[in-house]
């Protein structure tokens, strides 16, 4: 009993350290990316291709006034920005994130908590991230905070029942709700990978997981040139860097649902050993949301919408059916 | 171009040319028509190949437009009109003002201070010379108008300093007597025209 107590703080606390560096690593990397893909350089020259740009920024970060406002509600101001961060690191402790591997003749399961209904744990604890921005933008006392705030209602409501019904389908195939069973299912090689027989699954939890990220073309919360920095406006510092760590987070864990679902997650992979395999394919998914951002415009709130509740709400559920059907004769 | 038609103040529709569209959708299903269509038709598809292909061409092919400013500078054009630089004759390493006053007399901003005496040859010298870059607007006349190409535009535009009288001095615009070899001709405003022989007319000298 202690040694599993020890083993998952000692995970927890792996976790923790481990993805919030590599949150802090996906600002850089974004920032190259979207500057190659406009022809600039991107930032250059602290380190070596100003990789330690993390670093100053950190430090910036951490060194900034944290400035309230006046008439903001204070004690929601501040623990605003700890909902998001707090919930996204939350959902990642369901992610299987590796094969498990022994040492020491002790073998380790390379997740922190290997519930039953591990998807549902991961969609409810990032939904839940949303009530950062939320209280957020209603806490600031600021115009822009509050067309934020209504937005990520708008979006909440828009996205969320398309990532449950996509993933239903997958669900109903495997017949489990832990991502351990899912990534069990698809041992036999890339023919047996679940995105071949719920392509249309595939593409509706992609649309659904970028708006729950809030990434470009989804960006509605914050979207500069219409509502200033909408949720984050007033926020400053540490505070306003836990957004953002809670974001990348959150886009790390989805780009991992989608590998681990989808993509025949940590399975061997031809001659790739499963630990790269997950790796290779996370980083696909990552990198697919920066070269989205670059290249594609962003919605109207009233066009996410439409897009959710009168397009993709109905395909999602005819693909429930179509499945249920299949599965039955 | 007739007189009307400047005098025609109703602008809006003259020059104007409607961009030719598609009709937009107006019921529902002619909206989701549409988007089925944009779907199929991989219009995404198109603008993420766009951005791939910048991206490969800007990391394997070079073709990155950044200018890393304080390290590389852009060529600015020799028309460019930033601090003035006062040259020196070449062979004698004097300057070339002659104290004329054409310069201070037609600044536009009224900018140009300066003050003259004979000198012992009675050849005017200068003894103060000051142009006030709080108030210069970088018209050029003053390259223009001076007769011995003395004062130019040179091109020297990063103009920040702690105070404007680190650029406005004689001495600071002068050429160094030592850099006197790297005094170019200057080719920009108020230089004589390349064509300048040409234009030169005999002055009827019987009338
Ligand atoms: S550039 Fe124009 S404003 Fe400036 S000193 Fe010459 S004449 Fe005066
Ligand atoms: S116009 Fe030329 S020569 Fe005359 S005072 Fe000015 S700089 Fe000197």
């Amino acid at each position: 009993m202690d040694a599993i107590i020890i083993e998952t703080i000692v995970k927890a606390a792996l976790v923790i350290a481990v993805f919030s560096a590599l949150a802090g690593f996906g600002t850089f990397i974004e920032r190259k990316i979207l500057a190659f893909m406009q022809r600039r350089l991107g930032p250059m020259h602290v380190g070596p291709f100003g990789i330690l740009q993390i670093a100053a920024d950190g430090i910036k970060l951490f060194t900034k006034e944290d400035i309230i406002p006046q008439h903001a509600n204070k004690f929601i101001f501040m623990i605003a920005p700890i909902i998001t961060a707090a919930t996204a690191f939350i959902a990642l402790a369901a992610v299987p994130i590796f094969p498990e591997f022994t040492v020491f003749g002790y073998t380790i399961h390379p997740i922190v908590a290997d519930i039953n209904v591990g998807i549902l744990f991961i969609l409810g604890a990032m939904a839940s991230g949303l009530y950062g921005p939320l209280l957020a933008g209603m806490a600031q006392a600021n115009k822009w905070g509050i067309i934020g705030s209504a937005r990520t209602a708008i979006l909440f409501m828009s996205y969320e029942v398309v990532t449950g019904l996509s993933l239903l389908a997958p669900i109903m195939l495997v017949g489990s709700l832990s991502l351990i069973d899912f990534n069990a299912a698809q041992t036999g090689g890339v023919g047996e990978w679940l995105v071949w027989q719920q392509p249309v699954a595939f593409i509706l939890f992609i649309i659904a997981g970028f708006a729950e990220t809030n990434r470009t073309p989804f960006d509605i919360l914050e979207h500069e040139a219409e509502i200033i920095s909408g949720y984050a406006t007033e926020y400053s510092g540490m505070r306003w860097g836990m957004f953002f760590i809670g974001e990348y987070a959150n886009m790390i864990t989805i780009s991992f649902m989608a590998s681990l679902i989808f993509f025949g997650g940590f399975n061997e992979w031809g001659i790739l050993p499963g630990g790269l395999a997950i790796l290779l394919k996370v980083s696909f998914f990552f990198f697919l949301m920066l070269w989205v951002r670059a290249s594609w415009p962003h919605i109207r709130p009233d066009q996410l919408m439409w897009l959710c509740w009168k397009v993709l709400m109905p395909i999602a559920i005819l693909n429930v059916l179509i499945t249920g059907l299949v599965m039955m004769l | 171009m007739s007189l009307n038609k400047f005098k025609d103040r109703n602008v809006g529709v003259q020059n104007y040319t409607l961009i030719e569209h598609e009709a937009f959708p107006q019921t529902g299903g002619e909206k989701f028509a549409r988007v089925l269509k944009r779907t199929i038709k991989g219009e995404l598809f198109v603008g993420l190949w766009v951005t791939m292909r910048t991206m490969i061409l800007a990391l394997f092919n070079g073709e990155i437009h950044t200018v890393k400013y304080p390290f590389e500078k852009l060529p600015i054009s020799p028309r460019y009109r930033a601090i003035h630089d006062m040259l020196r004759l070449l062979e004698s390493g004097h300057y070339r003002c002659i104290g004329c006053g054409l310069c201070e007399k037609i600044c536009i901003a009224d900018c140009i201070k300066m003050d003259t005496k004979y000198d012992e040859n009675q050849r005017k010298e200068v003894t103060e010379y000051t142009i006030n870059f709080g108030r210069c607007i970088f018209c050029g006349y003053c390259a223009e108008v001076c007769p011995e190409l003395a004062i130019v535009h040179g091109g020297r535009y990063e103009t920040a300093s702690q105070q404007r009288a680190s650029f406005s001095i004689f001495d600071d615009m002068l050429t160094p007597i030592d850099a006197l070899k790297e005094q170019k001709e200057y080719p920009g405003f108020g230089a004589v025209s390349p064509n300048a022989d040409d234009n030169i007319k005999k002055t009827p000298l019987a009338y």
